[in-house]
This record gives structure tokens, C-alpha cells and sequence, in this order.
């Protein structure tokens, strides 16, 4: 009884903090709003069950990706000229039409899942079944998940190489 | 009164946890004194330790002043996220058999977590303070964390394939015999080195560098906000600390050929007292690298050693199977 107290509160306030993140204007509060969210859902998933997928989503969602996100605002410094843009560009004529559309999709979604039974009981599943199955069955997807990061590693570092080199150039030229 | 267990410890580690950063500013400050062969803080009561409520009146009594240009919300939220991030950490820390909040199964990723979201304090102190030199040292930390926390979580992974578990309880059980400290030597040299780049302490102190950056971060804080900066480092120093002693150094077991003929609280706090001095020390000892020496130093050098470290504890974990 009590997990499902916990379960709608959660849920509750990833609701609103992703609404939230969506309509803020100034990025480091949507940002914040954010990371809430995702802290939210590992709460969700450590409730059902699922208590390794909890730990990664705090581990490298709120506590990874997002950084980079947060990284990424400050090296822009956007300040006052980005939330004046953003304001701009919330305008409720621009999210009207998509906002009723994926209205209707939502009641679509909520219809078929209340048909649906849930599942009855929990069972936790641990880390070493997650990896089992990863390593199991899901192996191709692993690999390939591997690949992208591979490609995109080779894509950074071609970047930054390039960058590099021209400053060495630059240097040679110079003496 | 088992029921009662967790909030008891809880309610101890927050009154605890905030009296002994205050200490240890003061321990610290004399320690570092010792070693460099001056005093420190020696004129307020014995020892000097009156020092510890000085400072506190004096953070306490200062004007709490927020700058008219700083995002005001971000700039209050920032402080509190490192000291709740840093003080829900030590749910998972057990200082004895059964003395611990909660001992779930996931503890070392939930410790991992955490120190990960303290992340977003130094982050979003330098970027709401809106001054260049605190969000230049936002940026570093930002870049510098994001970095070691990959080799910290790597460094981890030798621990839990020779225990065979995520839980703390189980890592502390496991060394019961031997300590993971000789076998795992290169995870804990990176872990102790990442440890100190999580906590931004001295010699890994580039997001407040104070000759280049004034402050870094924290240079438009005053009083309590930048008090709770600092109970949050302290805080920091104190959780790496009792990670090491649990992951390394058989948690509350007593050392191998005395055994455990004293309390279990009284080897892990006494081994936790001695890696506390092993980090003042570090402290005192060497100097601040530069910024790309930090990175190269991590990417080139730490990466490295935590690969071969799983790939040799596997490959010798699958070895002894098969000839067992």
C-alpha cells in the first residue's frame, strides 16, 4: 500500500517537473526541472522492481548527461538574449496545434493501457539478471550501442585533432 | 529498537556529520601546520580548538547577501544540493555489523550517484553567481568531475567482480580474510586520486584555484551559503574517506593479524581517522597541477591503469574458477 502511495507521488512529480522543464524560458531552471524528473523516474523504477536501473539512471542521467547539458549552457553564457528568444518562441500559437494533437494521441494511450491489466506483483530484478540479459539475449544491441559510441568518439577526437594540428602549424610558421 | 536503528543513526550522522566538518576545519588546519612546520590555529582555548566556534559565530552572524546580478533562485538552491547529496551518502555507509541506515543491494552505485549529484553545486554556484571567474571555475569542474567519476566508477568494478556484490555489507563480508587493498592496489590508488578530483580538495582544487580565479565557484559567496560549501567538501572528504575503509581496508574488520578483539566501530573510525590524515597530508605535500595536466594525467594514465585492472582481475578470477 504504501509503494503505491510513493509510486503516485513520484509520478506525480515528474509530471510536473517535466512540464515544468518544457515551459521554463531560462535553460539552467528547465535544466533543473530536468534533472528532477529524471531523479523522479529512478524513484518509479526502484519501486517496481527495478533497483540497478534506478542506480544508472541517478549514475549517468542526472548525474552524467545532464553535467554535460548544464556544461554545455555555461560555454554558451547565453544570459537575458537567450530566455528573451526562448520566450519568443513559447508562444502558444506555435505549441497550440502540436499540443492538441498529442492530446488526443494521450487519451489514445491512457484508453489502451486502462484496458490492460498491470502487473500483479513485484519482483526485483538485480543487477546480475540485468547483466545476464544484456550480455544473453540483447548482446547485437549491445555491440551496436557500442559501435555509435565507438563512431562518436572517433568523431570528437577527429575533431579536436584537427584543431590541434592547425595550432601546431601555426606554431612551426611562426619560428 | 531494531525499528528504531536507522532513524537513531540517521538523526547521529546529521548532527555528527555537521560537527565533525566544523572540527575538522580546525584539525585540519593544525595538522597542515604540523607538517609544514608552523602552528595554525593555536590561541582560543586548548589546543586552539575555540577556533571552530569562532569561525562559526562569525559565518553565522554575516550578512547573508545574495548579488543584485546572480540568478537568485539557482544561486540559494546551489549550496544545498552538495551537503544533501553529500549527507544522503552516508545512508549506505556501515560503520559495524547492522550499524548502518539501509543496506540495499544497489549500495556502491547509490554512493556513486550521490557523489555524482553533488556534482551540480560547484556547477550551478558558478554559473548563477554570474561572474567570469566563478563560472570559469564552474566549467572546470564541471569537465573535471564528469572525468573522474568515470574512473572512479571503473576503479569500483575489480571490488564488486571479487566480492560478487553491490552491497556494502557484502563488500566489508568478502574481506574478511585478506583486505581488497593488495589485491586491488591499482584500483585504489585511482580511486583514492579520483576521490580527491570528486571532493575538489587540494591538490585537485582547480574549480576555486584561488591564484587564478579568486574563488572559482564560490567567489560570490558569504556566510551560511558559502559555510554550507564548505560543510559540503568536508562532508565529501569524510564519505571518500569511508568508502576507501569499506572498499579497501575490510570496512570494520581489525587488521589482519591482531583481529578483531576491539569494537567494530572502533576499526572503521580509527582507519577512517588515519585515511583523513593521509589526505590533510596529500594536502599539505603537493602542489596544484595545471588544468591539462589534470586531464591528461586522468584520460592518458588513469584510464589505462583502471582497464588492465578489470581485464587482470577477470582473467585471474576466471583462472582460480577453473582450477577450483
Amino acid at each position: 500500500m504504501l509503494e503505491i502511495v510513493f509510486f503516485y507521488i513520484a509520478a506525480t512529480v515528474a509530471l510536473v517537473a517535466t512540464v515544468m522543464a518544457m515551459t521554463r524560458a531560462n535553460a539552467i531552471h528547465a535544466l533543473i526541472y530536468l534533472i528532477v524528473s529524471l531523479l523522479a523516474v529512478a524513484v518509479i523504477f526502484f519501486l517496481i522492481g527495478a533497483p540497478f536501473a534506478a542506480a544508472l539512471e541517478i549514475v549517468i542521467y542526472a548525474g552524467a548527461i545532464m553535467v554535460l547539458f548544464v556544461f554545455v549552457i555555461m560555454m554558451l553564457n547565453l544570459g537575458e538574449k537567450g530566455d528573451k528568444q526562448e520566450r519568443q518562441w513559447l508562444q502558444p500559437s506555435i505549441w497550440a496545434g502540436p499540443a492538441v494533437l498529442s492530446a488526443v494521441l494521450l487519451i489514445e494511450l491512457v484508453m489502451v493501457i486502462s484496458q490492460t491489466n498491470g502487473p500483479v506483483s513485484v519482483t526485483a530484478v538485480s543487477a546480475k539478471e540485468v547483466g545476464l540479459a544484456l550480455f544473453g539475449p540483447y548482446v547485437l544491441a549491445v555491440e551496436i550501442a557500442s559501435m555509435l559510441l565507438l563512431a562518436g568518439l572517433v568523431g570528437s577526437f577527429h575533431l579536436g585533432r584537427r584543431y590541434l594540428e592547425r595550432d601546431n602549424l601555426e606554431k612551426q610558421g611562426g619560428q | 529498537m531494531s525499528e528504531l536503528m536507522p532513524v537513531i543513526l540517521a538523526l547521529t550522522i546529521l548532527i555528527g556529520g555537521v560537527a565533525g566538518a566544523a572540527i575538522l576545519t580546525w584539525f585540519e588546519r593544525r595538522l597542515l601546520g604540523v607538517w609544514q612546520d608552523r602552528y595554525g590555529p593555536n590561541r582560543l582555548g586548548p589546543f586552539g580548538i575555540g577556533q571552530v566556534a569562532a569561525d562559526m559565530i562569525k559565518l553565522l552572524f554575516k550578512d547573508d547577501w545574495v548579488p543584485p546580478f546572480a540568478d537568485r533562485l539557482v544561486f540559494i538552491f546551489a549550496p544545498t544540493a552538495i551537503v544533501v547529496a553529500m549527507m544522503m551518502g552516508f545512508a549506505v555507509v556501515p560503520f559495524a555489523p547492522g550499524m548502518m541506515i539501509i543496506d540495499v543491494n544497489i549500495g556502491l552505485l547509490f554512493f556513486l550517484g550521490m557523489t555524482s549529484l553533488a556534482v551540480y553545486s560547484v556547477l550551478l554556484g558558478g554559473l548563477a553567481s554570474n561572474n567570469k571567474y566563478a563560472l570559469l571555475g564552474g566549467l572546470r569542474s564541471a569537465a573535471q568531475m564528469v572525468s573522474y567519476e568515470v574512473f572512479m566508477g571503473l576503479s569500483l568494478i575489480g571490488v564488486v567482480m571479487m566480492s560478487g556484490s553491490f552491497s556494502l555489507v557484502d563488500i566489508v563480508e568478502a574481506q574478511t580474510d585478506v583486505w581488497f587493498c593488495f589485491s586491488q592496489i591499482l584500483g585504489l590508488i585511482v580511486f583514492i586520486i579520483a576521490g580527491i578530483a570528486e571532493s575538489h580538495r587540494l591538490p585537485f582544487d582547480l574549480p576555486e584555484a584561488e591564484h587564478e580565479l579568486t574563488a572559482g565557484f564560490h567567489t560570490e559567496y558569504g556566510g551560511m551559503k558559502f559555510a554550507m560549501f564548505m560543510l559540503g567538501e568536508y562532508l565529501g572528504l569524510m564519505l571518500i574517506s569511508c568508502m576507501i575503509v569499506t572498499l579497501f581496508f575490510g570496512g570494520w574488520h581489525g587488521p589482519m593479524l591482531i583481529g578483531d578483539w576491539l569494537p567494530p566501530f572502533f576499526w572503521f573510525s580509527s582507519k577512517v581517522f588515519v585515511v583523513i590524515c593521509f589526505f590533510v597530508l596529500l594536502r599539505a605535500a603537493i602542489p596544484r597541477p595545471r588544468y591539462d595536466q589534470l586531464m591528461s594525467l586522468g584520460w592518458k594514465v588513469m584510464l589505462p591503469i583502471t582497464l588492465v585492472n578489470i581485464l587482470v582481475t577477470g582473467a585471474v578470477l576466471l583462472w582460480m574458477e577453473g582450477v577450483a
